[in-house]
């Protein structure tokens, strides 16, 4: 399909805060994103002009914020509430191999719907992982590099060259990735086979590195992962804050160009217009 | 009417940052002998109908929304 018919859902219901840039994101690449309210895709308390209907989406984004305030866990609320109504819904969007991308609290939320990591089938029945307090019990916030280790599964770094190092800023409280103490080791080795981790929080010279370097405390330094399939993609750090390299930092060096995060979009893009 | 009182605690082995730093906060204000502190969320959950059936309800409540099995236990008491 053409790009410009690409129609993107960015879901928001209360407490999401990066709709806006996730939304421009796609809108600067010719895409046609759209932000929709979770209650327009369940149809409660709408007109039937404001209804939507999750099928007739091309990308799914699950975009930053504070979903529900953050009640209970991180994420758990919009997991529940997505998981009551739009379980099948959402199960066959990533059967037919369309792309869901969560961003930060969207990350958050694709883990306790159990959406990702998934090692087997497309939705766990219960999480299979948790993002926990960071390791300094606070909130984040700073530039953050992320180091591709996908070996091509991924359908949103596709573009991005291996081993490259991108510039990504985190921002969150909830950012630890962890595994069932007991099958740790085994999850890790699981997704590294399958491919399935795409990004880890590494120093300027590329190592595994502990903090500041990894804002959490991450097992195993993951800042993103992917379903088996690769198109359902979850990270931490905000890739849609760097669309423009003026957003960078060190922006008065090299204030034009591209940022680190658009590849992110243009990828799932480019994957969109060979595959769908 | 029934009141379930769900107490969602880290499992051992977890890291409960919250406590370390609230620990070290304590021993910074000069409390001796504080061997550790844990943190942990508490629920209280009015539910209409019998006892046994509230237990029944809040028990799902925990699996679907409360807790997060790779990290939390949890305890449900009934009153």
């Amino acid at each position: 399909m053409k790009i410009s018919d690409a129609r993107v859902c960015v879901l928001r219901i209360e407490g999401t805060n990066c709709e806006e840039e996730s939304f421009q994101c796609f809108r600067r690449l010719g895409a046609k994103p759209e932000k929709v309210h979770l209650k327009q895709l369940t149809g409660t308390d709408v007109t039937s002009d404001e209804k939507r209907s999750l099928p007739d989406y091309h990308i799914l984004v699950i975009p930053g914020g504070f979903s529900a305030g953050d009640y209970v866990r991180a994420g758990a609320i919009l997991a529940a509430r997505l998981k009551s109504r739009l379980s099948q819904d959402l199960a066959e969007f990533v059967r037919e191999g369309k792309p869901v991308l969560g961003i930060c609290n969207g990350f958050q939320v694709l883990v306790e719907t159990g959406l990702l990591p998934a090692t087997s089938g497309v939705m766990a029945a219960v999480p299979e992982a948790v993002l926990g307090t960071n390791d300094s019990a606070r909130f984040e916030c700073r530039p953050t590099l992320l180091k591709k280790v996908n070996r091509g599964l991924c359908v949103f770094t596709s573009i991005i060259s291996d081993d490259r190092i991108s510039l990504i800023p985190s921002a969150h409280a909830e950012g630890k990735l962890m595994f069932p103490l007991d099958r740790e080791k085994g999850m890790l080795r699981e997704l590294d086979d399958n491919d399935q981790i795409v990004f880890k929080y590494v120093d300027p010279r590329g190592r595994l590195a502990g903090y500041p370097w990894c804002p959490n405390g991450s097992t195993g330094n993951i800042a993103g992962l992917c379903n088996r399939d690769g198109n359902v993609f979850g990270l931490m750090p905000h890739p849609e804050r760097v669309f423009f390299r003026f957003t960078h930092p060190d922006w008065p060096r090299s204030p034009d160009g591209a940022g680190d995060g658009r590849p992110v979009f243009e990828s799932v893009l480019r994957y969109i217009s060979k595959k769908l | 009417m029934a009141v379930a009182e769900v107490r969602i605690t880290l499992k051992k082995g977890v890291a409960d940052p919250e406590g370390r730093n609230t620990l070290k906060a304590l021993e910074l204000l000069g409390f001796k002998g504080v061997r550790d502190v844990r943190t942990l969320k508490v629920f209280e959950i009015e539910v209409e109908g019998r006892k046994k059936d509230a237990e029944k309800k809040v028990e799902e409540m925990c699996r679907k929304l409360l807790a997060n099995p790779v990290i939390h236990n949890y305890s449900i008491s009934v009153r």
